[in-house]
């Protein structure tokens, strides 16, 4: 019996993720040092943001392919305001969060009040949008010397262990448990899901299922806007022209990889954390075999692809599965 | 050679759980226009998709021409020479009427299409339908009337033998009907056979040639139309017998709970007005497309509204949103289980919250003690066959899955309870659970309003019943008034009047 504890992660994902350590740590022996495992971590935890809001989106059956040129847009709009004359790190920080939860706000009402069609479409636009964005406003310039308020996130560790715990994946680590709380144990929270899976029964059972939808994107501008202040940290700039890097491919493929579907209605935040983990270290493993980039991407790719492919087999095979369990009851 | 055209001889059709047709004949003459007619779930639907090769019969033969046939999927069926025109058209509004007519049936010039030929052939078969329009244009700028015929010219096209009609009138006006009867009788005329099905018995009589009369997927008879009247079809169609299934209880009359006033959705209510009171079922019956289920959605909230007022306990409400309806007391029980009252993939306790997040919340967080305590409590009351509440909701079977949503609305407390079709596709000790629910709340004061399209069930179990037609209320008529009986009821379905 499936009692949806601890989240329904399947355990092959953590598998996958198991053999993948163990042959890199065969391959290469720089892999297990503790300096690379906190680089990996770091790396995660930027990923880790953007899939927190896709997650969102994925379970409403949305998608939002805004979430990496979003944050960028917001590290750009710092940026900008920083040559202004703002000195301020809290305020730009402020700021940065209030463009990315304001840009995936429009991103759900275009979808909600002015009933675009699926959000495939208008969130790739909004994607373009943003990058262009991201550009004007920093005219085409990379900035650098951000206040040191800004780059904690991203820079800051703890303790000395292999250079040090980056304080981005602890805020992760909390933002995940948190989020899983929210999901699974609050009235909003349930909506989402079920919301995802069947919107006509859930607006026919009194809940609003626009709000419900527009809180997910806004959720999504926001954990962009958050990303965006990591990156800013992380590499000391903010650079309009990274907006066009696949942030957000790698953010739905952590979320598949961790047992979301397109179809709406499921996913974890445990899963989608294995699936962010899996993707870093995958990159990693890239860079320690000193893999050609281009080939990464290729690889990243069908990555990608054979997720998306599980997802499928995994739905058939469940379909399968409760007919024969509806026809063993039958009889 | 047989004297007819088509004829299904002994045609039976299972489906698990029904006998959709049940030693079912139907036999069309060349040149003849036969009417079909039956209630709602008569078996009309499947009969024509035998017919056109959609459904293949457990048993029984299809003779063309005295041919015996096998049809194994749709396009057997129209090589033999059987086209239908369904209800909902298959039109491409976007491609021109050439391009809907030829579609799948290309002429071409060598490995291109041949538009010029296929225009003028477009052209000629309209103009021998009686309408003189422009193949080039695309199918949608024509109203209803000539889309229908680009669907006759269709199967003109493919020199059918033999055109079923499924409620060819239904979504036309006044002109349009005129024409749709002068373009079937000059089909009769070239010797075509047509199935003409209808819920407007007047139609029947002034054009059709014999008319059959199918009930509960069984044939009941087949007349030439003078000898039938508006009467003996109707007790033709509804002529059974009721057996006691139904443990009607009483409850006491109480307030108005529900009173609707003129409202109106354009083009499918028009000024639908009733009134519906605490401690009693208020039946509501017709037939299917009669505007029921449209009613019942607007008062929810689930569809816009164009006009009329809603009252509840003698309150005027603004309902734009199921949200509101809910709050002003009101659970609506949707016809469609799978589509819009469960989600299939979550479990029984989460579907059995969904409209009640509140009641089953403390501060932030759902309040675990308190789901699985109501959950628990409505396995036992409403005897929900299940190891536990954590089973996925698509699991069940169809009676267990309508307890979960009755479960559902039952937490979330109303004064006026709406089943839209309450009993559909679940077996008949499920039906009577069912029943007993509506019982019980009528005891405790609450009001049920009742969508049923089986007549046992509405006179069953209402205190008083309403019958629509075409978005209108048709007659109101109450338990121990002498209209409340089938034949009453099915003649107000039909568009008849009750007055003495």
């Amino acid at each position: 019996m499936n009692k949806k504890m601890g989240g329904g992660v399947q355990l092959g994902t953590v598998l996958a993720l198991v053999i993948m350590c163990a042959f890199l740590a065969f391959a290469n022996r720089n892999f297990y040092s503790p300096g690379n495992i906190m680089g990996i971590l770091k790396q995660t935890a930027f990923n880790a943001f953007l899939a927190t809001g896709m997650l969102l989106c994925l379970i409403t059956a949305g998608i939002d392919l805004s979430v990496g040129a979003n944050a960028i847009f917001c590290a750009c709009l710092m940026g900008a305001l920083k040559e202004a004359g703002v000195t301020s790190g809290i305020l730009l920080m402020i700021v940065a969060i209030l463009a990315g939860g304001f840009m995936g706000f429009l991103n759900g009402t275009l979808l909600t009040r002015l009933h675009l069609p699926h959000p495939f479409v208008s969130t790739l636009g909004m994607k373009n949008v943003l990058w262009g964005a991201a550009l004007v406003v920093t005219g085409n310039k990379m900035i650098n010397k951000f206040p040191e308020s800004v780059q904690f996130l991203g820079r800051q560790t703890i303790g000395s262990f292999g250079g040090g715990f980056p304080v981005s994946f602890l805020v992760i680590i909390i933002l995940y448990i948190v989020m899983h709380i929210f999901l699974s144990r609050t009235a909003l929270g349930r909506s989402i899901y079920c919301a995802g899976g069947n919107m006509e029964a859930t607006r026919l059972s009194g809940i609003n299922t626009a709000n419900v939808l527009t809180f997910c994107y806004t959720m999504s501008g926001i954990m962009a806007a958050l990303g965006g202040i990591l990156s800013v940290g992380r590499s000391g700039i903010c650079n309009g022209s990274m907006a066009t890097q696949p942030y957000d491919t790698d953010a739905i493929a952590a979320c598949i990889i961790g047992g979301a579907s397109f179809t709406g209605g499921k996913g974890t935040m445990i899963g989608t954390m294995i699936g962010a983990l899996i993707i870093a270290v995958l990159r990693n493993g890239f860079t320690l075999l000193s893999i050609d980039s281009s080939v990464q991407n290729i690889v990243l790719g069908l990555v990608i692809i054979l997720a998306v492919f599980m997802d499928v087999v995994r739905a058939s095979m469940e379909a399968k599965r409760r007919r024969l369990a509806a026809a063993a009851k039958a009889h | 050679m047989s004297e007819y055209v088509v004829e299904l001889k002994n045609a039976t059709k299972r489906f698990p759980g029904v006998v959709a047709l049940n030693h079912m004949q139907i036999a069309v003459k060349p040149g003849e226009i036969l009417g079909l007619i039956g209630e709602n779930g008569a078996g009309k639907s499947t009969l024509i998709k035998v017919l056109t090769g959609v459904y293949q019969a457990d048993e029984g033969e299809i003779y063309v021409n005295g041919e015996k046939k096998v049809f194994h999927n749709p396009n057997e069926s129209a090589a033999a020479g059987i086209a239908c025109v369904y209800q909902e058209l298959n039109i491409e509004k976007l491609l021109s009427v050439t391009d809907n007519i030829f579609i799948n049936k290309w002429i071409k010039k060598g490995m291109l299409l041949d538009y010029d030929t296929m225009h003028k052939r477009a052209k000629e078969v309209m103009l021998s339908l009686g309408q003189d329009v422009d193949p080039t244009k695309p199918a949608g700028t024509f109203g209803m009337g000539i889309q229908q015929m680009i669907e006759i010219a269709k199967a003109v096209l493919i020199d059918a033998k033999m055109i079923i009609m499924d409620e060819p009138t239904s979504s036309l006006g006044e002109k349009e009907v005129e024409q749709l009867m002068k373009t079937c009788r000059e089909l009769k005329s070239r010797g075509i056979g047509i199935i003409f099905v209808s819920h407007k018995l007047e139609e029947l009589f002034e054009l059709c040639d014999r008319v059959t009369v199918i009930r509960d997927g069984e044939y009941i008879d087949t007349r030439p139309i003078d000898q039938w009247t508006n009467d003996s079809l109707i007790t033709a169609m509804v002529g059974r017998t009721l057996e006691n299934q139904f443990p009607k209880e009483f409850g006491v009359k109480g307030d108005c709970f529900l009173k609707v006033e003129g409202l109106t959705v354009g083009g499918v209510l028009d000024h639908v007005s009733f009134e519906a009171y605490g401690g009693q079922i208020l039946g509501m019956s017709g037939l299917v497309g009669a505007g029921r289920t449209e009613t019942v959605r607007a008062i929810f909230g689930a569809d816009p509204v164009d006009g009329g007022k809603i009252y509840v306990k003698g309150k005027e409400v603004h309902i734009r949103s199921p949200k509101q309806a809910i709050q002003a007391g009101i659970a609506l029980l949707t016809e469609d289980r799978k589509g819009s009252g469960l989600v299939l993939a979550e479990t029984i306790r989460t579907n059995l919250i969904l409209s009640s997040f509140k009641h089953h919340s403390s501060g932030w967080f759902l309040d675990e003690n308190k789901i699985e305590k109501t959950g628990q409590g409505h396995i036992e009351t409403l005897r929900i066959k299940t190891p536990s509440i954590y089973e996925i909701v698509g699991q069940l079977s169809g009676g267990n899955q309508q307890k979960v949503v009755i479960g559902k609305w039952l937490n979330a407390d109303a004064d006026i309870y709406i089943f839209d079709e309450p009993t559909r596709g679940i077996d008949v000790g499920a039906k009577v659970e069912v029943y007993n629910v509506m019982n019980e709340l009528v005891k405790n004061g609450k009001c049920v309003i009742m969508i049923s399209s089986e007549m046992p069930e509405i006179l069953g179990m209402s205190d008083r019943v309403i019958v629509m037609r075409g978005g209108r209320v048709m007659a109101e008529v109450d338990r121990d008034s002498k209209h409340f009986n089938q034949e009453d009821l099915m003649k107000a379905a039909w568009g008849g009047s009750l007055d003495e």
